[in-house]
């Protein structure tokens, strides 16, 4: 049995905003299949008492003095925008024009 | 002596006391791109006109009598997944060609400090997710070795530059393999620091727990001496180390005179046999069998989870990396397609990330989003970070039996071009032996050994986290043992 169907793939590339094609649906749930039978294998080991590493380094709460540095300038952060207005960046609409 | 097979420690000498200019040496290594850059296709972008006038000014500090920083002079290749000031920065990705960053790195800056000429950006797997480089949206890049073969991944325009002589330094990042197997398959050194032992301000994030840049070199020495260049805390990196660098440059000095007499050496088990290429298991064997001869213990170590480290990696890495590549959104930076004024944001964000990103990205982001959905988080996430706590519980193990672990880079030598890319689990496994020190943390090293049927093979020397120094002792020793068997430096014997 596979453990991803193509409608699942479909459905995870819309939550993360790819709008991918109809073949390339056909290519990833195949090949997701694969990958997702191969990393199972991480589900037979790990007992309940093993704590999970999110992170190596043994850091918390990083700090550091609350004083105003220097920012970068409006005008260096837009010039590579898509598309910038009034000193800021223009985005497309984000509401329906009834709403 | 050419300029261009000089070491960086040579041309950083030869500079300071005024026996070649730093322009002569810029020079010379932008008419080896002209000459061999078509073919190998290692840069992205070059600067020349920003590293010629960082070549002028160093030139004029030291006709002005001025004291010259450690590595002045010395031409680097740039990994174009760090981001440089008013220079393109594209991650290997159409979703951010053309973009051009308002500031630099933190190892940029250190860089520059130190004397570093960077001579342009190089050629990665998009966004560093590949072992070959043939996942850039801009072209393969070939390796210097054997043109019709991969250079490695994703590193692979710097460990190309590098072995091609088109600048004796390069920055590559690692994270699960991306610095150490380049460097193997192309016969040079090649180490992943501690993480956090080295910035990751100005790193375009993959997978944020596991990233870390750098050094490359066709020296043991010049890849310490990049090393103590851009290490050290920066406040700018909240997973940036407190903790002083060892002295990487005195260890690899010290190493040299291939004396190992007090060192255990660890064997891992897992690590070989089935699925390893015979000629790299026996030059890794032939290198192991010399460095008992240089007076080291060798012992072999059982390390039973670094089974299960390709499927914690291939978990952690992608679910890192759908988080890290939401900042793509076509807002901001980069590409954004289909806003004619009537589409929506969230349809305009989609056709450009469809548009913007390569199969390999998109498969990724896809895997990372499906692990970490409801549901499926504990399965698959939750249990990949558990495997990593017990790859680290058995490194901890394994040194208190030995100072350092030793395994082959890569299974296999350098692979075809095209052979794997449409089997994304062949090519993963390409990464088997350098995942488990990205999941644990700890630093590695990728050292030339030999050769098979031609081709170089790269001995991984794996040390306790901040222990870096350890990695480059046992190197030099290495790089001292092999050049004496092969009767000349590993890369000498390049047909290029």
């Amino acid at each position: 049995m596979s453990t991803i169907s193509r409608d699942e793939v479909a459905h995870i590339a819309r939550l993360a905003r790819l709008a991918v094609t109809e073949e390339e649906l056909d290519v990833f749930a195949g090949q997701l299949d694969v990958i997702l039978t191969s990393v199972q294998r991480v589900g037979e080991v790990a007992a309940d008492e093993i704590p999970p590493t999110s992170h190596v380094v043994p850091l918390t709460n990083v700090l550091r003095p609350d004083e105003p540095g220097e920012c970068l300038a409006p005008g260096d952060v837009l010039r590579s925008a898509p598309a910038a207005e009034q000193n800021r960046f223009r985005v497309p609409r984000i509401l329906d024009e009834e709403a | 002596m050419q300029p261009i097979t000089m070491t960086a420690a040579q041309i950083a000498d030869a500079v300071a006391q005024g026996q070649i200019s730093a322009r002569e040496v810029a020079q010379a290594h932008f008419d080896q791109i002209a000459s061999v850059d078509t073919e190998l296709n290692a840069f992205l972008t070059l600067d020349t006109e920003g590293a010629l006038a960082a070549a002028d000014a160093i030139d004029s500090a030291r006709a002005d009598g001025e004291k010259l920083p450690a590595l002045a002079g010395v031409p680097l290749a740039l990994k174009d997944i760090i981001v440089t000031k008013d220079v393109e920065t594209t991650a290997a990705s159409k979703i951010l060609k053309g973009w051009v960053p308002p500031y630099d790195a933190t190892i940029v800056r250190k860089m520059r400090a130190a004397g570093i000429v960077v001579l342009g950006k190089t050629n990665l797997d998009e966004f560093a997710m590949g072992s070959s480089t043939e996942n850039s949206a801009f072209g393969a890049t070939r390796n210097p070795w054997d043109r019709t073969r991969t250079p490695g991944g994703s590193s692979g325009g710097s460990s190309a530059a590098v072995a091609g002589y088109e600048a004796p330094l390069a920055i590559g990042t690692d994270t699960g393999g991306s610095i150490r197997q380049p460097a193997a398959v192309t016969g040079i050194v090649g180490h992943k620091p501690t993480y956090g032992a080295v910035s990751r301000y100005g790193l375009i994030a993959f997978s944020s727990s596991l990233d870390q840049a750098g050094p490359f070199g066709r020296t043991v020495l010049d890849a310490a001496l990049l090393h103590e260049a851009i290490a050290g805390h920066d406040p700018a990196d909240s997973t940036s180390l407190t903790a002083p660098a060892p002295d990487v440059v005195a260890a690899a000095r010290e190493g040299a005179d291939a004396d190992l007499t007090g060192l255990t050496v660890g064997v891992v088990t897992e690590l070989g046999g089935a699925g390893y290429e015979a000629g790299v298991s026996a030059a890794v064997a032939a290198t192991i069998a010399q460095l008992s001869n240089a007076g080291a213990k060798v012992v072999e170590i059982s390390c039973p989870s670094f089974d299960y480290a390709l499927g914690a990696y291939y978990l952690i890495a992608p679910s890192e990396a759908s988080s890290n590549l939401a900042k793509f959104d076509a807002v901001r930076f980069g590409l954004r397609v289909g806003d004619n004024g009537v589409a929506s944001l969230e349809e305009v964000m989609s056709q450009t990330r469809d548009a913007g990103f390569g199969a390999e990205v998109k498969r990724r982001i896809i895997l990372g989003t499906y692990a970490l959905s409801s549901g499926y988080y504990d399965a698959y996430y939750g249990q990949a970070q558990k495997v990593r706590t017990l790859i680290s519980r058995d490194f901890s193990k394994a040194f208190e039996q030995c100072d350092v672990l030793v395994s082959p880079t890569s299974p296999t030598v350098a692979f075809p071009l095209g052979e794997r890319v449409d089997d994304p689990m062949a090519m993963y496994a390409a990464d088997l032996c350098t995942l488990p020190a990205s999941l644990a943390g700890t630093p590695a090293i990728s050292v030339p050994c030999g050769l098979s049927e031609g081709l170089p093979v790269g001995l991984q020397v794996m040390a306790p986290a901040f222990a870096d120094d350890r990695c480059y002792r046992v190197a030099a020793a290495v790089e001292t043992l092999t050049t004496a068997a092969l009767g000349k430096p590993l890369l000498a014997h390049s047909t290029f």
